[in-house]
């Protein structure tokens, strides 16, 4: 097709695929095939985290693709995370069937604690698992273009979308608080039972779910790597570097910037959708805006245009918050606050790209000096 | 409408009548009309606030004018159009800050900006990576930077940034160039290089160029306009120009 | 519970009792006593309207120890009065020494309150207090009660209070028309001075009334409906419009440090809501203080805290800027992360230092209580931020005009290289100008620290709401500020009846969405190649 899909010459997306296949493989053997008792067992919920490590990498990776290589940042990719979740959330709502506290077998029980007769419109559908998982890629995708449609045809960019993006995920955290939105309200939807008719707390239910987010972070890593390193991801990154002279070389900026938030807001969506059945719950907290701002970072720490860079940062920051909520709570926020100011301020190209940028250069610097010693 | 008025209409290929855009109460262009035919050749001078940037604003989309006409083609009302419409239309523009893609490399410049399909779909499936490499090497050697071809955009010096977005023009294949103080920052073999190529671009293309380098312009040899306060103050021959009154008045100084 | 198990047998020792001691009869004030020591609701009832007839002072407190279920009956059919403090009286007052055996309550049904509200609403009618009486009124005004037709009279014609007097003419009125025997004539004049003051009360009374009253008086019942209806829907404008004033002063206090720091400087502070907060904590401090050492000078404690409150969040946006901001000039974006992480350390420090939990600030006597306008209740402390926010607003306003600093500030912020070369110190004033920012915002804190609760999370509430107010009135215009956040608090209060309070704000916030897609540079945009620059 073209070169964006040579990864021969790709150490780094090679290491990262690679890394990828080993923890889809030897994670879930460990858990299975090793007794509880083995030194080598990795224990259910530990394998659960690290399926929620490998859901956020996926958003940032989502993250990525806007921001370091469409210059748009956007606030709002918390949204669109929750949005999937939401939709996988209401298909397993579906499974429970008679399962609730109240046994209706149509409604949720939140549904007949309110009183409600029939299920909303907004249901329908959702006991099968093919059109939830249509949804899951539709909904987010949907917002975002409608969104992206307003926002890029009127050349709202920067800190003005930055702030937009905002509002839209606050304003859907403060509809989704209300219970007539029939989405659960503030408890959102929880008590999950069953996935595809296995018991969702099963240990092979689990290892399921992890594979599966390796591999959807594996399969959007290639997708969004074919993006930006396509002939369109020349144009984002143009038009990141040079909005208006893109414009006076006849792009249409707005179509370039419609797709990529679409795509994005749709793997967001997916990561959402995996995130929820690991870890059991899912509410409208998950739209705070803190969570978004908090995603940017990630790919911060990692390296904004870097891709994998912003997988690496998600996983690196989310396992220190982890490890820190549970050591020294009191210090979680200070360190979470340090590391955005220490990032923008002295790290500014992230982990991967501040290392690619050295790696270069003591090459550049070799081949110099080979080329002078070349010389007579 | 007159006979000469229609003539112009349909032999120019941009025409402006009566064009004024105002900035709360500044009025950046009154009254303005000019024309250009196709193959022409225009140097525009004036101080600074005479209305130049904003005249190629006006002309390739970026500001609409509150009054007036801009025809394309004696047809194609550009107020209506978009930047990136006008573009494909066939009007290139080269900023008075050379502004190239800094963090892609020369080649890749001259990739993205050669004449072609545009859309977001189609580029996914790589229409950019596939342009014959020799239409690439041809604007590279027209513009001295064969050599850099592999480099970073960021990394050439402000002189080489110029000639590239010329080069990027070029590859745009437009039919009118607007070209923004081209020479700023060169030096004095740079600049005689870019009369020349400019004269030689303007054997098939329609050129305007915005300079305050007068030596510049009078090696560009063609048709001046001194604009002031927003519209023409003399147009002519660079030596007619040059011993108007006003003109020495308001810009060139005794 | 103890007293359901009791209750049953301390009714048969009752009943034993009275069937033994039943003493000789008394005075009509002792026998009506007597009713009430029953458990039969009719002969309760009837008891009361005996009482409210007599109508002594005695009766009067009997009714009322009933109405706050303090009444209780002795076996020998005495009443026993429990006082709030425990002491048990007899009707007439005399203490008791120690309780006699057997107390048992005077229960109450719907039937019986009712009865009970009107005598009450009579007796207290001829109270000295102008209060009770008052409240008094109103209670017969809801009993409509015919029986207080002549008491209500009588009171009406020694009534010496204007206030009073008007409602107890309600009162009557209401007694008048919702009589089925009085005259048609009549009834239509107490349409008529009913509708004087109509309120959602008079409404029900008349569309109760109206169902069985004759046609003239219906007709007098409709036109007066009409016009209270058209009153009501005025004064609940009016009232919208007052508490969107109050909720638009709020944003006005939140957003007006961000019109200098985002609006003027084009620095994305996410750290703005804490600084908001710093002063609100900061108020709270010198309340502390002063509750400790000077307790005499609590009406002053916001006075004090202003400066306090601009010269701390003042000093900590001096910090922030020279330490962090003034590298990431030119990278808004990076800007905005920064910033965000200075609020989540904010946060955390404020939590590590007072707590996560709501922290007390208490409001001067002055601030305290509410005010009555053409009808409608505010309270002081909401329209005390009013009058402080458009206080804050002309003074900033002035600084900015009419100061050198404000004058060398606008120069940086117009043309920086222009204003260096004129000798301003552009950094110095950049600092200068963020601090002023941020102590605004800690002046709005103490404001706030008055309506809001004063935890860690206090600034994250506001700081969309403060960029949506400054976005949508348009960057770089203090005008657009106070506009947009006027605009904004009203529009969402005249959205709360119709979509509920969080739709309401919901829908807002898509407005302003849509709107910035519009208007990209707000409602008072300024225009030109400057802006671009």
């Amino acid at each position: 097709m073209s070169r964006a899909l040579y990864l021969r010459h790709d150490k780094l997306g090679m290491g990262f695929l690679m890394v990828l296949c080993a923890l889809g493989v030897l994670v879930p053997v460990l858990n299975l095939a090793l007794p509880v008792t083995s030194g080598w067992h990795v224990p259910t919920y530990a394998m659960s985290l690290m399926g929620k490590y490998v859901c956020y990498a996926l958003l940032a990776v989502a993250l990525d693709l806007v921001w370091g290589f469409c210059g748009i940042l956007s606030l709002g990719h918390g949204a669109f995370f929750a949005l999937g979740g939401y939709c996988m959330g209401m298909y397993l709502m579906r499974q429970i069937g008679t399962r609730g506290v109240y046994g209706n077998p149509l409604l949720p029980d939140f549904m007949v604690f309110l009183n409600w007769k029939e299920l909303p419109l907004t249901w329908f559908g959702f006991s099968s698992f093919g059109y939830a998982m249509m949804m899951v890629i539709v909904v987010p995708g949907a917002l975002a273009f409608v969104f992206g449609w307003f926002a890029f045809r009127s050349r709202v960019t920067g800190v003005y979308l930055s702030i937009i993006t905002q509002a839209m995920t606050y304003a859907m955290m403060l509809a989704f608080f209300r219970n007539d939105m029939g989405f659960g309200g503030n408890n959102g939807l929880t008590d999950f039972k069953d996935i595809l008719g296995f018991n969702i707390q099963a240990q092979g239910t689990r290892a399921c779910l992890f594979i599966a987010s390796v591999a959807a972070l594996a399969g959007c890593y290639l997708l969004a790597r074919f993006m930006v390193h396509s002939a369109y991801g020349k144009v984002l990154i143009a038009i990141r570097d040079a909005e208006s002279r893109s414009r006076f070389l006849g792009y249409r900026v707005e179509h370039f910037k419609l797709l990529a938030f679409t795509v994005s807001a749709s793997m967001a969506g997916l990561a959402g959708a995996l995130y929820v059945p690991q870890i059991g719950i899912i509410n409208p907290s998950e739209f705070a805006p803190g969570n978004s701002i908090e995603a940017v970072i990630w790919v911060a720490v990692g390296g904004r245009g870097t891709l994998v860079g912003a997988a690496l940062g998600a996983v690196l920051v989310n396992f220190s918050k982890t490890w820190l909520t549970g050591a020294m709570p009191e210090v979680w926020l200070f360190a979470l606050g340090a590391l955005f100011i220490v990032v923008t301020l002295f790290l500014p190209k992230g982990i991967i790209g501040t290392a690619s940028e050295m790696l270069k250069n003591r090459r550049d610097r070799q081949t110099s000096g080979q080329t002078e010693e070349a010389r007579p | 409408m007159t006979t000469t008025h229609h003539h112009e209409l349909t032999s120019s290929l941009l025409y402006l009548d009566g064009v004024s855009v105002s900035f709360d109460g500044f009025r950046a262009l009154n009254n303005l009309s000019l024309t250009i035919g196709a193959g022409e050749m225009r140097a525009i001078i004036g101080p600074n606030g005479a209305g130049k940037t904003t005249m190629m604003d006006v002309m390739t989309g970026k500001t609409k004018p509150d009054t007036g006409d801009v025809l394309y083609d004696g047809r194609i009302d550009l107020t209506r159009l978009d930047e990136a419409s006008i573009a494909e239309l066939g009007i290139g523009r080269k900023f008075q800050k050379p502004t190239v893609f800094e963090s892609q490399s020369v080649e890749d410049n001259i990739v993205l900006s050669l004449r072609g399909a545009r859309g977001a779909f189609a580029s996914l499936w790589g229409w950019r990576n596939r342009v014959p490499q020799s239409d690439i090497e041809q604007i590279l050697e027209t513009v001295g930077l064969a050599a850099h071809r592999k480099r970073m955009a960021a990394d050439l010096s402000h002189g080489q940034k110029q000639w590239l977005e010329i080069g990027m023009l070029l590859a745009q294949d437009p039919k009118v160039l607007l070209v923004d103080e081209p020479v700023a920052g060169m030096t004095d073999h740079e600049t005689e290089q870019t009369a020349l190529l400019l004269k030689d671009i303007a054997r098939d293309h329609a050129v305007i160029v915005v300079e305050h380098d007068m030596s510049f312009v009078r090696a560009l040899a063609c048709r001046v306009i001194c604009l002031h306060e927003g519209s023409v103050l003399a147009e002519g021959h660079i030596d007619a120009v040059s011993k108007d009154d006003r003109v020495i008045e308001v810009y060139l100084g005794r | 519970m103890r007293s359901r198990f009791l209750t049953p047998i301390l009714a048969m020792l009752a009943l034993c009792a009275s069937a033994i001691g039943m003493s000789a009869s008394a005075s009509p004030a002792d026998e009506a006593f007597a009713k009430l020591a029953s458990d039969q609701f009719p002969q309760i009832e009837q008891g009361i309207v005996d009482l409210s007839a007599i109508g002594t002072p005695e009766a009067a407190g009997v009714l009322e120890a009933l109405s706050e279920t303090k009444l209780f009956y002795a076996p020998d059919k005495s009443l026993v009065i429990k006082k709030s403090e425990g002491q048990l009286t007899s009707p007439s007052g005399a203490a008791l020494t120690e309780a006699p055996a057997g107390l048992k309550q005077v229960r109450i049904n719907n039937r019986v309150r009712r009865a009970l509200e009107s005598a009450l609403g009579s007796l207290t009618l001829i109270s000295p207090d102008p209060a009770k009486r008052k409240a008094a009124a109103e209670a017969v005004f809801k009993a409509r009660d015919p029986l207080a037709l002549p008491l209500i009279t009588q009171a009406l014609a020694r009534e010496s209070d204007a206030g009073v007097k008007d409602t107890m003419l309600r009162a009557r009125a209401a007694i008048v028309l919702a009589s089925s025997t009085a005259p048609d004539l009549e009834r239509i004049n107490a349409v008529d001075v009913l509708a004087e003051k109509g309120d959602q009360d008079v409404l029900a009374l008349f569309s109760t009334v109206k169902a069985m009253a004759p046609a003239s008086v219906k007709q007098a019942i409709d036109t007066a409906i009409n016009a209270i209806e058209r009153r009501l829907a005025l004064l609940s404008s009016v009232q919208n419009a007052l508490y969107g004033l109050s909720l638009g002063s709020v944003l006005l206090l939140a957003a007006i440090g961000l019109a200098i720091t985002f609006g003027v400087m084009g620095i994305i502070n996410m750290a703005h809501g804490e600084m908001v907060m710093i002063g609100a904590y900061t108020t709270f401090m010198v309340q502390e203080v002063i509750r400790a050492r000077y307790p005499a000078l609590f009406d002053w404690s916001l006075l004090i805290a202003l400066p306090l409150a601009f010269v701390t969040a003042g000093a900590v946006g001096l910090v922030l800027e020279r330490s962090i901001i003034r590298f990431l000039y030119g990278r808004p974006l990076e800007t905005l992360l920064a910033t965000w992480g200075v609020s989540l350390m904010l946060q955390q420090a404020v939590r590590s230092l007072f707590g996560p939990t709501n922290r007390e600030v208490g409001a001067p006597a002055f601030m305290s209580g509410s005010v009555d306008l053409f009808g409608l209740t505010i309270t002081s402390g909401r329209l005390w931020i009013i009058v402080f926010s458009l206080v804050v607003f002309v003074v900033l306003s002035l600084v900015l005009r009419a100061t050198s600093f404000g004058l060398k500030m606008r120069a940086v912020t117009q043309n920086r290289r222009m204003a260096a070369a004129m000798g301003i110190r552009t950094p110095w004033i950049d600092s200068l100008t963020f601090a002023l920012g941020s102590g605004i915002a800690g002046i709005a804190g103490v404001a706030l620290s008055q309506i809001d609760n004063v935890s860690p999370n206090l600034g994250q509430g506001y700081i969309i709401d403060s960029f949506m107010v400054v976005v949508f009135g348009g960057v770089g215009n203090l005008w657009g500020t106070l506009v947009a956040a006027l605009t904004l608090g009203v529009a969402n209060k005249f959205l709360e009846p119709l979509a509920g309070a969080v739709l309401g704000k919901i829908v807002v916030l898509v407005f302003i969405i849509l709107f910035i897609q519009k208007r990209p540079r707000g409602l008072f945009a300024l225009k030109g190649r400057a802006v671009e620059a």
